[in-house]
């Protein structure tokens, strides 16, 4: 592999997705993932020296990297906050990589959680989304997603089998890891197509499955990295994108900004991405996917239901997608639902993905998806040479 | 669309600021109200300090058309906030204006059920718990 560098990920920690806790904490949760990751590291708690974290509505609103550095009994040389929706897992490895190289320090814990409890609180919100989406009665995230799937179909005549045949090969890439939400639960096309209208076109079953849970990835520096217990799992190139919050503002209702995103990481890697083993693509929803696959020039604008007949998705087929199952598989736990395609990724690309590891996996492509199609960020990820 | 179940609704209303005033002024008058830049004369939507395309602080409201096209739509049936749930199911839109913005809204009025992408819409206020909204008809 001639493809530079950036620096490495070389410790995972996945917490197993559950519906529901009672009496967890979000910083316990994180606690948790950020000890498991830098164990799989094989480095200790004082050799952490970087710290990237996410926002915690609710709970620490402001001061939140020095409230997780105090609770994990660390004093980092860099922390931050990364706030980027479903993106930020996949915007802490690039910024991660981007401090260890300006010096500021050498081992980076980047670290997402939440917690299920009862009664969750709201966010107090004084902003444009809040004035100008909320009292016409379009809280949360469904309402975007169905206005731009609704607009797919009326631009391209994609069909609901279509975009539910998604949700069911998730499903069935699911059947392979025991941690997944759905593990045990296949899904068909009938199923997906038979389950409640949310937000229509939404059916109940092509959007994720809220859980309780976090992740934790450790990166430092490629030279550094192949000292270290694992193969390294290397940075190879990233890009990123914002274009807007509120789904009126979006350039486009059938075109995100991952399309940058991921054209910007492929050129800094200088691969092409029919080269890659694993597509590990963000998916809240079924649409989301299907906007990926064009967005990321696997096929045209439009075709993604076309050309998913001609390809198969699972860890033996010609397109590996989301091996893991993907959030629609797995579960979404809030904003560490992103990081689950970051740590598919990783088990692959060290070829550690038992029952479903993609033979001679050498790179992959991860998306990350925030807000309404708003925040993007892709990196490409590659094995060790 | 049931107008007793919209005025009782105790949903989140619009929480104005000086800058955003005229627009909810505009519509307690059934008007739609937008900002144009004075600097390089493009209309946008929500109400800004500064024009987003070019940073002017040297923008004016105007009293716009009302005018619009449903750009993309969504019934509904399981709303997010739990306040919403009495008017469940109804139909949120973007639309966009005739002045070039693209705002979200609420459809309303006998031809909700039927509407089209493309189709023309019109805007008509409406009452929605203590607060009166601008919602669109399909015309």
């Amino acid at each position: 592999m001639k493809a530079r560098c950036f620096g490495a990920i070389v410790g995972i920690g996945e917490l197993k997705p559950v519906r529901r806790t009672q009496g967890a904490t979000t910083l316990g949760f994180i606690g948790e993932a950020v000890r498991m990751a830098v164990a799989d590291a094989g480095l200790d708690k004082d050799s952490i020296d970087g710290l990237l974290v996410g926002p915690q509505v609710g709970e620490t609103p402001q001061h939140v990297p020095a409230t997780v550095a105090e609770y994990l009994g660390i004093r980092p040389s860099m922390a931050n906050v990364v706030d980027l929706g479903g993106a930020s897992g996949a915007g802490m490895v690039w910024r991660a990589t981007a401090a260890i190289a300006m010096g500021m320090c050498d081992a980076v814990v980047c670290v997402l959680a939440n917690v299920r409890e009862a009664d969750p609180p709201r966010s107090p919100n004084r902003n444009p989304i809040r004035e100008f989406d909320v009292p016409f009665g379009a809280s949360g995230a469904n309402v975007s997603y169905a206005l731009s799937m609704r607009r797919h179909m009326a631009e391209f005549g994609s069909t609901p089998e279509q975009f539910a045949r998604i949700a069911v090969l998730a499903r069935r890439n699911a059947q392979l890891n025991p941690n997944a939400i759905f593990y045990g639960q296949p899904a068909t096309i009938e199923d997906v197509l038979g389950s409640a209208i949310i937000a229509s076109p939404l059916h109940m079953l092509e959007i994720v499955m809220p859980v309780a849970g976090g992740a934790a990835l450790v990166v430092v520096s490629s030279e550094r990295a192949r000292s270290l217990k694992h193969p390294p799992v290397h940075l190879l190139g990233a890009g990123e994108k914002i274009t807007h919050r509120a789904i009126s503002q979006a350039p486009s209702l059938t075109s995100g900004p991952l399309k940058a995103a991921i054209q910007k990481a492929l050129a800094h890697a200088g691969v092409k991405v029919t080269d890659m083993s694993l597509l590990s693509l963000y998916d809240c929803y079924t649409i989301m996917v299907g906007l990926t696959l064009e967005d990321a020039g696997l096929c045209e604008a439009g075709r993604f239901g076309h050309w998913m007949n001609d390809h198969s998705f699972d860890h033996e087929g010609d397109f590996p997608l989301n091996t893991h199952g993907g959030q629609l598989g797995c579960g979404q736990a809030d904003l560490a639902g992103g990081m689950t395609h970051i740590v598919e990724a990783v088990l692959q690309l060290r070829h550690e993905a038992g029952q479903r590891q993609i033979p001679n996996a050498q790179m992959a492509l991860v998306t990350g998806n925030g807000a309404t199609i708003s925040e993007a960020t892709a990196l490409v990820l590659g094995a060790d040479a | 669309m049931h107008e007793q179940v919209y005025q009782s609704l105790m949903t989140p209303g619009p929480i104005p600021n000086a800058i955003s005033e005229p627009f909810w002024s505009a519509a307690r008058r059934n008007e739609l109200a937008l900002q144009r830049c004075e600097q390089c004369s493009q209309w946008f939507f929500y109400p800004r300090a500064h024009c987003p395309h070019c940073w002017s602080e040297r923008i004016s409201w105007h009293k716009a058309s009302g005018q619009g096209v449903i750009k993309t739509f969504s019934v509904i049936h399981r709303p997010s906030h739990p306040a919403w749930l009495p008017a469940a199911p109804y139909v949120l839109a973007l639309i966009e204006l005739a002045e070039g913005p693209t705002m979200l809204s609420q459809l309303t009025g006998d031809r909700v059920v039927g509407a089209k992408i493309g189709q023309s819409v019109s805007l008509r206020c409406v009452p929605v718990g203590d607060f009166i909204l601008p919602f669109f008809e399909p015309i």
